[in-house]
């Protein structure tokens, strides 16, 4: 689904090269996790597979089923099936999430060359969704994210992820900021979406978030490289020996 | 100032003289109306029409906008008016009364005369009334605003306009609609007073059909709101036209009295809205909104001045303006807080969006108290559209441009919204939409 060849990057204000020869491969089924310390590259990483233009790529591919997706634009991405839930979700003030919500899948559905949704349509899949991630109808009246706790931007991420049925889902440290209970909504969702059609990358500092969300391959990020690809098991010998011995090899 | 000096006229300026003394007898009005339009001309003539020199007009100068000054518009077709008013609908299915005037004329034959008397609401030509012996109150009643400009090009030209007198404790069910309407080419000076008795409550909807050509189109609205009444005025500026719009509220307000409004401008290449809101009882609260959107060349200019001269009076400004191409946004707002208006509440806030990198935006908001006992506040931002705020909605599939207008309608919407007038909310925004299609 995924194919990462050899990814160069750099912040394009100053040129600070932060992904130096990526190379990673994820297909459709598979949960992929990506650890690594501050400053790795992982929100970059994850950034660039959005579309976000504060970074330039100077070198390799990303195929998205089979797609040049460095052409796409962002909104062409998401609509091909991507899907990135943010480290911080923003605030939109002015916008009701409940607006967001529908213009957002009948944006996709209508670059898919598919029907709009009436609005029963909608609001069933919207009030579905919402009960399982126990995201109230008051959260949605509201302007998006504007006023949200910390968990209750995640879940509405989640939301916006179950919603959309993307093909690939990019989690960005989902789990910061999370107390326990909202940890396991938020997870439980995540879990839902998990099937033999869909691939995931959960991007995270910690291995508490791999225990709701069993990955099926960890990748150690450094400086800008996967220094380390092993199974779940990975993730908990790095969350009792910290990062320090894959730092010192990559450098 | 140094009225001695004779100026040199722009051609806009010897228009306007000329059309004058060709029309200064079919004017309406009594000798002593006659003697204020002289008046009104006069200072035209001495001081030009306004311009950059002037503090008020320092970035709206008409005089350098009107190159020339078209005739005054002739009597309307009432068959026209109706088709205009018809097809150039400006608040859509919302259940209304409605009066007209057209090319500078109240025609109550196309108005709901019958229908408002029931209601305690009674209407008169402003050009009847002109000729009779409240003609001169009619012109110079207002306490504040006669010495503007475009007050005195008003007066010198005031051909009607209607005058809608609501009986107190009177409340009108139905928001009324004023439309003008220009059934043919040609200037228009119109004054429209509304007098709210007390405790009397009226919603305005205040609209524009036809085509004036190149004629200005110059209203004057006094709105004359006695104890405890409340007066909520949605006004529309919108169209595609050369001709300059201009403008003026000259509001009173008695004691315990609201005044709402919003002036919506959207289109025009000029466009002046200027108000004059004067507190003469205590406890009394005006909220004035304004939502402006300009591109290509044009200029939109919305300005108010507050006067606090009792004690006990809120003041809400709350401006949002959206500008493209090398369009120029214009904001002046100022509160004037009287040595003995205590514990009066002003709070100003004028926002503005640029969406090109040659728009351009003056925000003036100014703050002048003489009494110690007050809370007084004033913002004003300029930005860009939010890069991240833009990214994390095509994140989500949303295509740039409605990305974008979506971003654009939640930055206006929160003054439409806090204005609040449910019913015209849907149709404002269907216009920021159309507005932002054409942009």
């Amino acid at each position: 689904m995924l194919e990462i060849k050899n990814l160069h990057a750099r912040i394009a204000e100053d040129e600070t090269e932060i992904l130096r020869g990526i190379d990673l491969t994820i297909n459709a089924g598979e949960v992929h996790a990506i650890m690594g310390p501050n400053g790795s590259g992982k929100s970059t990483l994850s950034y660039i597979l959005a579309g976000k233009d504060d970074y330039e790529v100077t070198e390799g591919e990303i195929l998205f089923n089979g797609e040049n997706l460095l052409e796409m634009e962002p909104d062409e991405r998401a609509a091909a099936g991507l899907f990135l839930a943010f480290q911080y979700p923003i605030e939109i003030p002015g916008v009701a999430t409940m607006e967001f919500l529908k213009t957002a899948m009948n944006a996709q559905r209508k670059a898919r060359g598919e029907d709009t949704l009436s609005i029963p349509d909608f609001m069933k899949r919207v009030k579905e969704a919402a009960g399982h991630l126990n995201v109230s109808m008051d959260m949605l009246k509201r302007p998006l994210n504007v006023g949200f706790s910390g968990g209750e931007k995640k879940r509405a991420e989640i939301l916006q992820m179950s919603l959309l049925e993307p093909k690939l889902c990019v989690l960005d440290e989902t789990d910061s900021g999370l107390d326990i209970d909202a940890l396991k909504i938020v997870s439980e969702g995540v879990n839902k979406l998990r099937g033999p059609d869909r691939a995931m990358v959960v991007i995270t500092h910690y291995q508490r978030l791999l225990d709701h969300i069993v990955p099926d391959v960890v990748h150690v990020l450094s400086k800008g490289r996967i220094v380390k690809t092993g199974d779940k098991d990975l993730a908990l010998e790095l969350e009792k020996n910290g990062y320090a011995d894959y730092i010192d090899t990559a450098a | 100032m140094n009225a001695s000096a004779p100026i040199k006229h722009t051609q806009a300026e010897s228009d306007l003289l000329e059309r004058f003394d060709r029309a200064k007898d079919g004017l309406a009005g009594s000798v002593a109306v006659k003697a204020l339009r002289d008046a009104a001309l006069g200072q035209i003539r001495d001081r030009g029409l306004p311009h950059r020199r002037v503090e008020e007009y320092k970035y709206s100068d008409l005089r350098a906008y009107m190159k020339s000054a078209a005739p005054l518009a002739g009597a309307a077709d009432e068959a026209e008016a109706t088709s205009l008013i018809e097809t150039q609908d400006g608040f859509g299915d919302i259940d209304r009364y409605r009066i007209v005037v057209a090319n500078g004329s109240f025609l109550a034959g196309l108005s709901d005369v019958e229908a408002l008397a029931s209601e305690g609401v009674t209407l008169t030509s402003v050009a009847e009334a002109l000729a009779g012996e409240t003609g001169t109150q009619l012109v110079a009643s207002p306490k504040s605003g006669l010495t503007d400009g475009v007050v005195a090009l008003n007066t010198a030209f005031l051909q009607g306009g209607v005058v809608i007198t609501v009986k107190s404790g009177v409340e009108v069910s139905k928001p009324v609609e004023l439309v003008q309407v220009a059934t043919a080419k040609g200037a228009q000076a119109v004054r429209n007073r509304v007098e709210l008795g007390e405790g009397a409550k009226l919603r305005l909807l205040e609209t524009f059909a036809g085509d004036t050509g190149e004629g200005e189109l110059n209203t004057v609205f006094d709105y004359d709101i006695a104890d405890k009444a409340a007066l909520a005025a949605t006004r529309l500026i919108v169209g595609k036209t050369d001709a300059a719009q201009l403008f003026t509220t000259i509001a009173t307000l008695g004691a315990e009295a609201e005044l709402k409004s919003l002036g919506f401008i959207a289109g025009p290449q000029f466009t002046r809205n200027q108000q004059f809101i004067n507190f003469t009882g205590e406890n009394s609260e005006a909220k004035i909104y304004g939502v402006t959107m300009a591109g290509g060349k044009s200029l939109a200019d919305q300005t108010l001045i507050v006067d606090h001269v009792v004690p006990n009076c809120n003041s809400r400004e709350f401006f949002k303006t959206v500008l493209d191409g090398e369009a120029k946004g214009v904001y002046q707002g100022r509160i004037n807080v009287a040595q003995h208006a205590q514990k009066t509440d002003g709070e100003m806030m004028t926002q503005a969006l640029l969406l090109s990198e040659d728009a351009e935006m003056a925000n003036k908001p100014e703050l002048e108290i003489f009494a110690d006992d007050v809370l007084c506040a004033h913002g004003a931002t300029s930005g860009q559209i939010d890069e991240d705020l833009l990214f994390y909605l095509r994140a989500r599939g949303i295509p740039e441009d409605e990305a974008k207008t979506l971003l654009v309608l939640a930055f206006l919407s929160e003054a439409i919204e806090e204005y609040g007038e449910d019913d015209v909310t849907e149709g404002l925004e269907a216009r920021v939409r159309d507005w932002l299609a054409d942009h």
